[in-house]
């Protein structure tokens, strides 16, 4: 099998605040192998945000190690860091932080920008990605013109556009009601099915249910790590979440 | 991201705030447009000297007697009587590029006319003088050739001397007695108005050279003048008139090689040099004063842009972790500051052009728009949009991800 996607062995991170230094993270050690969907849990002030800021290469761990499928990304710098960012990793924010004065379509196409994508190239990637999340009609529109549940797609289109191999996703579902979340998670659970990573933060148990492992954190530290029967998995969808998939569907 | 890419970046960023982006390029355009005015000012106003240098002939060479001595005491300038109607003969003869010869003697008389009378300088001359030094006849004429061979006692009064005399009345006809000589005046010329230090031309008169050099100034070598005026042909042969004249004079006044000259030539130019350089000083003066609008706008540029930095801290944030690096976002926020001192350069330059074209016709200048100057005041706006523009621009590549998407 070939390496996992994100493997952290020992994974510390210390911050410094005035006099005394707060240990974020401690001994975090986790494997997350191609294809897996994983739910971070935790309390504020759990470490949960630590861990995937480490894992989205956003920051550098104070020590221990992480291989990003089977690299070592722990010493790189930040030109690096925004590299394996560009090509290997798509995020999706609980404000879906679109860039609020282009289109949706320029909006997915930023990524490839910084990569090396001619731009009828990127115009192109960028609008087979909105289509892919439903939004084909709205390319043009501006993220004010947009829904929240369509704002989010957009990010998750943006997300999808570099064909990372691994999107975090940090409380996707927090800005939004709860049936447009769920339309969200079911979106995340299709790309899931598709072999893409996906590890997402959230509070909401319900939420977490859509993830095959859930990670739970307290203090800084991993206090339990086990998988679980996914909730809405393709085959087995349960006759609400199916409804809203076929909602989706609809949608698009 | 492609240069292009930035570029369309940035001036959608822009005008996305235009009200904000105009009235920074407004800082540019004023600079700018002061910079290129002032220096067209000072320019058109050197160029404007050179005119007046050029009409009071910036080829005129001034020949005159050196300082005599007696028993070893230096009489003063002109107070020898080297010089000679036949010297200024041989000059107009034989020295190529030369257009006119005038000599001339000089002496403050007394001229009276009825009950008036009058104290000028009067000025021995040929008709050639009248062309060379710029005067013009007004009314009646100039001298005859057999008048000024000849020692025609006629005159031709300045338009000072005119006015005092014949107050309301032409005098041409009349007779004065100049220094007791009497004098038919044939006409008079134009006024000239004051010199440019301020005393008047006009006051003075002329009679033939011969008949000044027997009747009035009387000295010691019949034949002498005081000053010769030269014009040369054009400015540029100036100075190869005035070796030449040297040359000839030494030899005709048989002057030893090493033995000083008994004359001295001076070249009128030399005097409106001085006022152009000091036009020039303003001129620089002016274009410094200008320039440091220029900074106070850079200094603009760089406050909106670090306002700006901190406005987009969050979609700096979303562009360094969807794989903007450190280079891209400082090349995104330097070329929008570029793109602003650039566009507000380029409307600079023409407003400058056209502010300069209202001040040369206001002061009835030559315009004067050195295409340098444009090319100095672009680049020097792009330099400002740099210089201004990177401390901003690297506050922004430098900001930590997390804390940029964190930021509210």
């Amino acid at each position: 099998m070939s390496a996992p996607v994100a493997q952290t062995i020992d994974l510390c991170k210390d911050y410094r605040v005035g006099p005394s230094v707060v240990h974020a993270l401690a001994d975090a050690s986790v494997t997350i192998d191609s294809g897996e969907s994983v739910a971070v849990m935790g309390p504020s002030g759990s470490g949960k945000t630590t861990f995937m800021n480490l894992l989205g290469c956003l920051d550098t761990p104070t020590s221990g190690r992480y291989l990003f499928e089977g690299t070592e990304v722990s010493s790189l710098g930040p030109d690096q860091l925004a590299i394996v960012r560009n090509q290997r990793i798509g995020f999706v924010f609980q404000s879906f932080n679109l860039l609020p004065r282009i289109t949706a379509l320029d909006n997915v196409a930023l990524p490839l920008a910084y990569g090396r994508y001619r731009r009828s190239e990127r115009r192109r990637i960028a609008a087979a990605a909105l289509e892919e999340v439903g939004l084909a009609e709205r390319m043009n529109h501006t993220p004010v013109q947009l829904s929240g549940g369509q704002q989010q797609r957009v990010a998750i289109a943006r997300a999808l556009v570099g064909d990372p191999s691994i999107i975090l996703a940090d409380e996707p579902t927090g800005a939004l009601d709860t049936r447009t979340g769920i339309e969200i998670m079911n979106l995340l659970q299709q790309l899931n099915a598709r072999g893409i990573t996906i590890v997402l933060v959230t509070h909401e148990p319900e939420i977490a249910r859509f993830a095959r492992r859930v990670i739970h954190f307290r203090d800084g530290h991993i206090q339990s790590d086990e998988s679980q029967e996914a909730l809405g998995a393709m085959s087995q969808a349960p006759p609400d979440a199916a409804d809203t998939a076929d909602a989706v569907r609809a949608l698009g | 991201m492609s240069g292009i890419d930035l570029v369309l970046a940035a001036l959608q960023s822009l005008r996305a705030n235009i009200m904000r982006s105009i009235l920074t390029a407004l800082g540019m355009i004023i600079g700018v447009a002061a910079v290129i005015t002032m220096v067209a000012i000072g320019a058109g106003a050197q160029a404007g000297i050179q005119s007046v240098i050029d009409s009071i002939g910036a080829n005129m060479l001034i020949v005159s007697p050196a300082s005599s001595r007696s028993r070893g005491a230096a009489q003063g300038a002109g107070t020898r009587q080297s010089l000679t109607w036949a010297d200024a003969n041989s000059i107009g003869a034989q020295i190529q590029g030369v257009e006119a010869v005038a000599p001339s003697v000089r002496k403050t008389v007394q001229i009276i006319f009825g009950n008036a009378n009058w104290r000028a300088t009067a000025e021995g001359v040929t008709q050639e003088y009248f062309t060379a030094r710029g005067w013009e006849i007004g009314t009646g004429r100039g001298f005859e050739e057999f008048e000024v061979t000849g020692g025609g006692k006629v005159a031709v009064l300045g338009a000072t001397v005119a006015e005092n005399l014949f107050p309301g009345q032409s005098p041409v006809g009349e007779v004065v007695r100049i220094d007791r000589v009497p004098f038919e005046v044939v006409g008079t010329l134009k006024a000239k108005g004051q010199s440019s230090f301020g005393q008047d031309q006009d006051d003075v008169l002329f009679v033939p050279l011969k008949a000044a050099q027997q009747r009035l100034v009387g000295q010691s070598t019949p034949d002498a003048v005081q000053t010769i005026y030269v014009l040369a042909k054009t400015p540029a042969l100036v100075s190869v008139v005035e070796r030449e004249i040297e040359e000839m004079l030494r030899d005709r006044h048989g002057i030893a090689p090493g033995d000083s000259d008994d004359f001295r030539i001076r070249n009128i130019s030399e005097i409106f040099e001085a006022r152009a350089e000091s036009s020039r000083v303003m001129a620089l003066l002016l274009a410094a004063v200008a320039s440091v609008s220029l900074l106070v706008g850079g200094i603009g540029i760089m406050n909106i842009m670090l306002v700006s930095v901190t406005e987009r801290t969050r979609e700096i944030g979303v562009r360094m972790a969807v794989g903007a690096r450190r280079r891209d976002v400082l090349a995104q926020f330097l070329i929008e500051a570029l793109a602003l001192s650039l566009i507000g350069g380029a409307i600079g330059i023409a407003l400058g052009v056209v502010s300069s074209q209202i001040t040369a016709g206001l002061a009835d200048w030559p315009l004067r728009l050195d295409s340098s100057a444009i090319v100095l005041a672009f680049g020097f706006s792009a330099a400002v949009g740099i210089f201004f523009g990177y401390y901003p621009a690297r506050k922004a590549a430098r900001l930590d991800p997390i804390e940029a998407l964190r930021y509210e």
